[in-house]
């Protein structure tokens, strides 16, 4: 139900984003998602590969800080409203959702994947699923960006 | 049933440690006789001050006649660079050393044999009073030259009877593939490149299982920065203390039972210092240290005052030598630094960071000076321990960085995370502090 999220700590400076984009490269390793949050001082790259085990390795390995994070892949029909419906699994729960940012977006219309960071990944997924809301597996996940 | 700990093993070099306190004031107070009369009739700098303050070699009736005299203070070295203050003349004279120099003129000092024959006898006991005996194999990562570092931890070493590695500062990966296949027992460097070398075998996924004793001086650390060490290697870590103007090191050092250094006071007498007025504190009060070398012919230092901070501990140690402790060192007033009008030294810094869990003390304070008013930097490296995929939760620490800083320094410092390995590691001295204020 859980997917791998790499998160790392980036300086506030020209260059800074490229390096381990270049480790990663330089691997093999393709980035199937990613999310940049940034601050004045700093920022932190979020990222989602097929073999998070490796990247972290190699990240670490080129002297990146390296953290894993379980995200929760959930299925959002692409129309309009279906991110407010999606949500509305939450409400009344006390579950709030750190951040949120796609894995695959739907472009023939149909469906779109996101990736939530939650507190709280197994209680978040019981209520997606009790308001119908599909949580797709790694193997789903993957399989939803042709990795 | 428990290992027997060789750290209290009872060495024989150890003897004029244990010396009765009464028999040891004799002996100080013939040797600073001595000492005295020879730096007033051989040290014109020395004479004309003794002059000046009218009292001479004859007023010395007791230790506490020593008050009297004049203090020797470290621009004294320089103004009479380089050879100044030698009370040996050049033939007696078998080396010299000095200072890394790094405002202007280094400052010089010179041995006898004599001279040399006592700094390895109080090397011989420092290393005796970590542990360390004959069948250790001691790394010595402490620069070789003219720094009196590396030469003075090898010959105590050799003295000992201990296997010596002079492999001299710098090259960390050699230094980590020796301590690994060489069956390293004890190593002699500074803290910071201790970690700094800890840091890079764990990256290297190096054994240094063997490794049980560091013998750590030639900068302050904090009694939280030992905890730290201990803790994540398993090595005793022991302060050692020094000063190349007195000997080098091996002026004082500590005992297994870590509590304040032993000074080898049969051949330094140790005075603490009101540093304001120069009035001599009693036993206990913190003040700045004052070392007189009572056995040292070349270059004798009388009342030479080091501008390190400690208080004189006369209790009796738990190891039961009876030559004096100094408290550990945390900080040195040459590297404090004002900013706002409050006196900051970077072991405060230091304590603050690690106040708050889980941060390793690598960090660096910039000083600048913008419209007037001086600003603080503390630049703090990420560590995986402290990371988080959260912006909120990197804010929240570096707010609470910036709340023990103010808590400890009483003044508001700007805390700045920075990626890992970004601040430069020291092979020898750690450069806490860069001062970019235009003043």
């Amino acid at each position: 139900m859980k997917l791998t999220q790499l998160s790392l700590f980036l300086e506030n400076r020209p260059g800074a984003l490229r390096l381990p984009c270049q480790v990663l490269g330089q691997a093999g390793i393709d980035i199937l998602s990613m999310s940049l949050a940034d601050t004045q001082q700093f920022g932190i790259l979020r990222i989602v590969v097929k073999d998070s085990d490796r990247a972290r390795k190699v990240l670490e390995e080129a002297g990146s800080v390296v953290k894993a994070t379980d995200v929760l892949a959930v299925e959002v029909p692409d129309r309009a409203g279906g991110l407010a419906d999606m949500l509305g699994a939450f409400e009344g729960s006390g579950l709030s959702i750190e951040y949120i940012y796609p894995l695959a977006a739907g472009h023939r219309g149909k469906t779109a994947v996101l990736l939530l960071r939650v507190e709280d990944p197994e209680r978040a997924a019981q209520l997606l699923q009790a308001r119908n809301v599909r949580v797709l597996s790694r193997e789903q996940a993957f399989e939803a960006v042709g990795a | 049933m428990p290992t027997p700990d060789p750290s209290r093993r009872f060495h024989p070099a150890s003897a004029p440690d244990y010396v009765p306190a009464d028999q040891l004031r004799g002996l100080q107070l013939e040797r600073l006789q001595r000492i005295v009369r020879r730096a007033y009739e051989r040290v014109p700098l020395f004479r004309t001050r003794c002059q000046e303050r009218q009292v001479s070699p004859a007023d010395l009736k007791s230790l506490e006649d020593l008050a009297r005299f004049p203090f020797t203070l470290k621009t004294d070295l320089r103004d009479t660079y380089p050879f100044g203050l030698f009370a040996s003349p050049m033939d007696e004279i078998v080396r010299l050393h000095a200072s890394s120099g790094t405002t202007g003129k280094p400052t010089v000092v010179a041995y006898t044999q004599g001279d040399l024959d006592v700094w390895t006898e109080v090397m011989v006991r420092s290393f005796a009073a970590c542990g360390l005996h004959r069948g250790d194999v001691v790394q010595n990562a402490y620069g070789y030259g003219l720094f009196t570092g590396g030469l003075g931890a090898h010959y105590g070493a050799e003295a000992l009877g201990a296997t010596v590695i002079p492999i001299s500062g710098g090259n960390t990966d050699r230094q980590i593939m020796v301590l690994q296949d060489f069956a390293v027992t004890a190593i002699c460097c500074t803290p910071s490149y201790f970690l700094h070398l800890v840091e890079r075998a764990k990256e290297m996924g190096s054994d240094f299982s063997r490794l049980r004793a560091g013998i750590f001086g030639a900068e302050p650390w904090s009694e939280a920065m030992r905890r730290r060490i201990e803790a994540d290697t398993g090595v005793k870590a022991y302060d050692i203390y020094g000063l190349s103007e007195i000997i080098g090191p091996g002026v004082g050092i500590e005992c297994f039972a870590q509590s304040g250094l032993h000074v080898f006071e049969d051949h330094f007498y140790p005075e603490v210092i009101d540093p304001a007025s120069g009035e001599v504190l009693p036993d206990g009060a913190e003040g700045e240290l004052v070392l007189t070398t009572l056995s040292k012919d070349a270059m004798p230092m009388i009342r030479y005052r080091t501008r390190d901070v400690t208080s004189l501990i006369p209790e009796p140690c738990a190891c039961g030598r009876t030559i004096r402790r100094i408290r550990r060192i945390g900080r040195r007033s040459d590297d404090m630094f004002i900013i706002r009008g409050v006196n900051v030294f970077p072991s405060q810094v230091e304590t603050a960071l690690l106040a708050v869990e889980g941060t390793l003390p690598h960090y660096q304070i910039v000083l600048s000076r913008e419209k007037g008013l001086d600003e603080m930097e503390v630049k703090v490296e990420v560590t995986p321990e402290v990371f988080s995929d959260q912006i909120r939760a990197l804010e929240a620490l570096q707010h609470k960085l910036e709340q023990s800083l103010d808590h400890t320094l009483g003044i508001r410092a700007r805390v700045t995370l920075v990626g890992p390995r970004t601040i430069q590691r020291s092979e020898g001295k750690a450069k806490r502090v860069i001062d970019q204020r235009q003043i």
